[in-house]
């Protein structure tokens, strides 16, 4: 507990998550490719509120703001959010079995995706439906996975 | 506990604080182009990264094919660079004439713009947004604003630069518009982007403009960020609703936006 241990695997696992976010989609899928960036913080603020909190959620939105080419800030005040959510319930949500837990993780993505069309929309560039939606759906079904891998990394390589 | 959760709740405080101080000076004063470019340079590797896959493909697909096809590929090209530079000598002339007839006129001189060529490495993520990532930067001298055409007609327009990339702005982005004009009769328009993907709109034509469904739009060069003459779409439907201020017109983008790997980044001369 003293000691930090295991920088590097929350690195990769944002690293991967950056990689995934940008990664091309066919046009018929793009609507429906999770927040992974959101997934992974939104564990690891769970796992570990002392070591992810909400100065690194800030980061992590920023360098996602300039990855996706959004207005700068958007993505650092919703997953700011996302994580002050996970921070006051983590103790709640880690009680909670896989299902209740991918709900819990379908309305923060929600949030976060609903707050960022808000700002897209002020820049003039919003989705013309409500298909952005789609997103927070396959974002919580893909939660019991990204779950289960991130918690075996953490486990393998004792990062506390 | 109790002084842990006050801690937190004033560091998430002060990054809401920070945040929208961010978006406001970014959608409000547009200032935070050096910013942007700073972190660009972490983010844009990464689209390397990404491209790298593709490339593979690419390459793996170049050193696969028969003999037989790189032949027959190798004379159609062959036909199709014959055809080309055909039609390159009588267009030599037309400018040869054009520049005399404008100096006849006293009109200005339209300069040639140099050109480079740029591969696409990325797409932007976000659905709603049409962005895309070249692989030529502040190093090959690009630009904000710089044109960036394809073999078609006009793409958009540079809206990022970090040192090796750029992230350019598509003509069927929301947030984008061109001055045009139509290519029979010089009537001159604003092509909006739509947000979807083979569409743009026409701004404010009125009842008594003259175009027509299959009107080819050029860059009027108004403005000055767009040099003169390039295709930018057809018109396909026109809809002359009275009970509405203007005609609706939709225009569809000449340039392949969702095709073309290898494009154009114009350069203004002088």
């Amino acid at each position: 507990m003293d000691e930090a241990r295991g920088q590097w695997v929350i690195a990769l696992s944002f690293s991967v998550a950056y990689f995934l976010a940008i990664y091309p989609l066919p046009r018929w899928a793009e609507w429906a490719r999770p927040e992974w960036v959101a997934l992974v913080l939104i564990y690891w603020a769970i796992a570990l509120p002392q070591r992810v909190g909400i100065g690194a959620a800030f980061v992590a939105g920023l360098l996602l703001d300039v990855f996706e080419g959004a207005v700068l800030g958007q993505n650092a005040l919703s997953l700011s959010v996302l994580a002050w959510f996970s921070l006051l319930f983590h103790q709640r949500l880690r009680a909670l079995n896989l299902w209740q837990q991918a709900l819990s993780v379908f309305l923060m993505l929600g949030v976060h995706q609903i707050l960022c069309q808000w700002i897209q929309n002020m820049a003039g560039a919003g989705a013309p439906d409500l298909w952005f939606l789609v997103s927070a759906v396959s974002g919580a079904a893909l939660w019991p996975g990204v779950l289960l891998v991130l918690r075996h990394q953490r486990r393998t390589y004792h990062v506390q | 506990m109790f002084l842990k959760d006050i801690s937190s709740t004033r560091r998430f405080t002060t990054a809401v604080v920070l945040a929208l101080l961010l978006i406001l000076a970014d959608l409000g004063f547009n200032q935070l182009h050096a910013t942007r470019a700073a972190l660009s340079n972490i983010a844009f590797p990464f689209y390397w990264l990404v491209d790298t896959g593709a490339r593979l493909g690419v390459w793996g697909g170049e050193n696969l094919v028969s003999r037989t096809s790189l032949l027959k590929q190798n004379r159609q090209l062959r036909e199709q660079e014959l055809l080309l530079k055909g039609q390159l000598q009588q267009m030599l002339a037309l400018r040869a004439e054009n520049e005399r007839l404008r100096k006849l006129f006293a009109a200005r001189l339209t300069l040639p713009e140099d050109m480079q060529a740029a591969e696409l490495i990325g797409i932007g993520p976000d659905p709603a947004r049409h962005l895309v990532v070249l692989d030529k930067g502040k190093r090959d001298g690009v630009y904000v604003g710089q044109p960036v055409l394809d073999a078609d007609g006009l793409m958009g327009q540079v809206i990022e630069v970090s040192s090796t990339s750029s992230r350019v702005l598509l003509v069927t982005d929301l947030t984008h518009a061109v001055p045009v004009r139509v290519i029979r009769n010089g009537v001159r328009a604003i092509v909006e982007g739509s947000g979807k993907q083979y569409q743009m709109n026409l701004r404010q034509v009125s009842f008594t403009t003259d175009i027509k469904v299959g009107d080819v739009l050029v860059t009027s060069g108004l403005g000055g960020r767009f040099p003169e003459g390039y295709p930018v779409g057809v018109v396909t439907a026109l809809e002359r609703d009275p009970g509405r201020a203007f005609v609706s017109a939709r225009v569809r983008p000449k340039a392949q936006l969702d095709r073309s790997r290898h494009v154009l980044l114009a350069y203004r001369r002088g």
